[in-house]
């Protein structure tokens, strides 16, 4: 049977009552801090995988560190020693991608391939040796590779604060650097900036956040802590800064929920099932990943799918303004001693068949326009533009038509700047070289309002639209 | 130390006020550049001395080694041998004196910064370590966005640029440096006519305010209108100098014809030798 934790356990776990939570859930949330600060310069760089193979590359030196330890007589469980190890392994696990990348023409993947599976293989060659010549004590190693964050000790989280602080203070000092270095390193080296050296720093920092946090999520991991919060506080910025501190955020937030999480286990026929908190703090950080993708207010899902949306439902409805507009004006110049035209009617019919919509589409594009007022039913299944919808068609075809010169004319000067569901052509050329294709289109057409459509128009013009209702 | 003698006529007559600061020398001089990848040599035996305050292209077939010639005279490639002197000077030297413009592709466009923070860049050198952008380096970067007609994009993320504004943008990097001697790479590739012409006449106004500017550039129906100076580039130079000297047929087939005429010795050795 499946128990929830009492609740006055849940409050003294919340409310870090509980001396051994509050470390855990301090040195976890710094530690997830620190890596999404220079995770996010990693994967800006596109190295984010290096940070996996330096994780990996670890796992022999911890092993090398115990048996030089226990050679020389100790218990070979010196968390410094080990860590250590870790540290040095990392480093040449690090050296030797740069190294091979920079001799040989091997393509960065496969690169960081090769060292990532070595490293991690020696490494649990060295484990298993340790454990089959019967060192004995050699259990605790296994931590190392899943992470044992529960178990952390107030001295762990002072040296995973102390991490933090330096990294989070270095890439404050050196932001723009880095952002440098990351968008463009060719102009970084041209103004006499070492790029291998910065580089070098850079991988420095994310070298002692593995280190510091192997013990709590596990080398295989804590990648996930260098590249998710980064990945989702993208889609939620378009600048560097802002990307920083919600990268910082999400890490923090996940490695807290995380770790809560996991020091509230449900029991399980009175069992215990505790949560490994490094895979718990992944999922957190997943969820917060999910949740930008769909939502984020820069790149996120949503926002595209209701741009498309709405641009797709703007432009239905112009059209559809345009077709009655120009059923009964036809192609020729409106001039601006015509009398205002008091019926524009169309039957639903005609615009089923001279367009691209379903009958239901066509149903929604005819209800939205009559709520804002543009077009009325007086019966029949005819349609009418309103007073009001009659201006709003003017302008469209207005702007429509002077699109078109304009491509006509400077297509292959400036294309990008055609942007049809803009309301006033004005807001994208300027009035200037509005006024100026206004001019050019005038002389050839004196009187002319609405320029002259430069191509037939697809269902005729006035005198073939094969009605023209009646509005009061 | 014949490289140092050469260029002083230009200096002197131009009477520039750069022959106080600096000693009397080339802008840009190269002697006996090789640079080689894997073994394989880009760039041979290069000897160049520039002129002084001229647009000067660089130009020859895909490959010839025109962005490694730029490269290798900022020290981004390393040199296999050979010596780049600015102004006489090594090029650490007179660092701040050079601006640089890399090819557009080269960056990834999708970076979180906006086109303000792109053209601060350029300012990077000046300011040093560990500072902050200040204002006036900001007021700076403005004027040069405003030079290139981009000031009403500077708020603008660079992913939602078009092909030319990027490169303008690029362009406003390198005015904010501010330099004497400018290297860029395609400026022009890719973008639309009415751009072209923008960037045509910023580098004329550059030149009229005294600055040595190096183009790469592609396209050899243009090269005589835009160009005062040419070098040829395959490999090695195959001809430098005044455009209206240099730029003929003969040496033209010299830079592109010459691996099509060492194909068709091939053919035609292998046709008498062979069946």
């Amino acid at each position: 049977m499946l128990e929830w934790p009492p609740w006055d356990e849940v409050a003294s776990i919340l409310m870090l009552r509980d001396y051994n939570t509050r470390i855990v859930v301090i040195g976890a949330s710094l530690l997830g801090l620190g890596g999404g600060v220079i995770g996010t310069f990693m994967l800006l760089r596109k190295r984010a995988l290096m940070s996996d193979v330096i994780s990996h590359a670890t796992l022999p030196g911890i092993g090398f560190a115990f048996l030089i330890m226990t050679a020389a007589g100790g218990t070979g469980k010196s968390l410094a020693g080990l860590l250590i190890g870790a540290l040095i392994s990392g480093t040449i696990g690090m050296g030797a991608v740069l190294l091979i990348r920079a001799q040989t023409r091997l393509k960065e993947d496969a690169v960081l391939g090769v060292v990532l599976s070595v490293f991690f293989g020696l490494g649990v060659v060295i484990m298993r040796i340790i454990q089959n010549t019967d060192m004995g004590h050699a259990a605790g190693l296994e931590s190392f590779i899943y992470g044992k964050t529960a178990s952390m000790l107030a001295s762990d989280v002072y040296w995973i604060a102390i991490a933090a602080a330096i990294i989070t203070a270095i890439c404050a000092l050196l932001y723009k650097e880095f952002e440098l270095l990351c968008f463009d390193q060719d102009f970084a080296g041209s103004l006499g900036w070492r790029v291998h050296l910065m580089d070098a720093m850079m991988m420095g920092l994310v070298v002692a956040i593995t280190v510091i946090g192997l013990q709590a999520v596990g080398l295989i991991l804590i990648i996930a802590l260098l590249i998710i919060p980064p990945a989702a506080a993208r889609f939620w910025t378009h600048h560097l800064l802002q990307m920083l501190m919600i990268s910082a955020f999400i890490g923090a937030a996940s490695c807290l929920l995380g770790s809560l999480a996991s020091a509230l286990p449900p029991r399980l026929n009175g069992e215990s099932m505790r949560l490994p908190a490094g895979a718990t703090i992944v999922v957190f950080a997943a969820a917060f990943f999910l949740v930008s993708m769909v939502f984020g207010t820069a790149h996120g899902m949503l926002r595209r799918w209701i741009e498309r949306f709405s641009l797709s439902r703007k432009i239905s409805q112009q059209h559809l303004l345009r077709m009655l507009y120009e059923a009964h004006h036809g192609e020729t110049a409106q001039r601006v001693s015509d009398p205002t035209p008091l019926s524009v009617c169309l039957p639903r019919d005609f615009l089923l068949e001279n367009s691209t919509w379903s009958s239901g589409q066509l149903h929604g594009i005819l209800a939205a326009l009559r709520r804002k007022g543009e077009i009325k039913e007086p019966g029949g299944n005819m349609f009418c533009l309103t007073e009001s919808g009659i201006r709003t068609a003017a302008r469209v075809v207005r702007n429509h038509r002077l699109w078109e010169v304009y491509l006509v004319r400077y297509a292959d000067i400036a294309p990008f700047h055609v942007d049809y569901s803009a309301d006033q052509i004005e807001h994208v050329l300027g009035d200037e070289l509005v006024a100026g294709l206004d001019r050019v289109l005038q002389s050839d057409h004196p009187g002319l309002v609405i320029p002259e459509s430069p191509h037939p128009l697809p269902y005729g013009a006035a005198s073939s639209a094969p009605t023209v209702g009646t509005s009061s | 130390m014949k490289k140092m003698l050469f260029p002083l006529r230009r200096t002197i007559d131009s009477g520039e006020g750069l022959g106080a600061e600096h000693p009397a020398s080339a802008p840009v001089s190269i002697d006996d550049m090789t640079v080689a990848y894997h073994r394989r040599p880009v760039l041979w035996d290069i000897e160049y001395d520039s002129p002084e305050g001229e647009l000067i292209g660089i130009v020859g077939p895909n490959g010839a080694g025109k962005s490694t010639l730029i490269k290798a005279i900022m020290d981004l490639v390393p040199m296999a041998a050979g010596r780049v002197r600015i102004y006489g000077e090594p090029y650490t030297r007179h660092r701040r004196l050079v601006g640089y413009v890399p090819q557009r592709e080269s960056v990834d466009w999708d970076f979180p910064v906006n086109a303000l923070d792109v053209v601060a860049m350029g300012r990077y050198g000046e300011i040093g370590w560990c500072r902050r952008v200040s204002r006036s380096h900001k007021d700076a970067s403005m004027a040069a966005l405003d030079r290139v007609g981009m000031a009403d994009y500077a708020r603008r993320q660079i992913s939602q640029l078009s092909g030319g504004q990027q490169q303008r943008v690029f362009l406003a990097r390198a005015l904010a440096q501010d330099a004497k001697i400018y290297f860029m790479d395609e400026p022009l590739a890719g973008v639309d006519a009415a751009t072209e012409q923008a960037i045509i006449a910023l580098l004329q106004d550059l030149i009229t305010g005294g600055k040595t500017v190096f183009v790469v550039h592609h396209d050899l129906q243009t090269v005589a209108d835009y160009f005062s100076h040419l070098i040829l580039l395959n490999m090695r130079i195959v001809a430098s100098g005044p455009t209206r000297e240099v730029f003929t047929e003969e040496n033209l087939r010299k830079t592109y014809g010459g691996k099509l005429q060492l194909l068709d010795e091939a053919s035609q050795a292998l046709a008498r030798g062979g069946i």
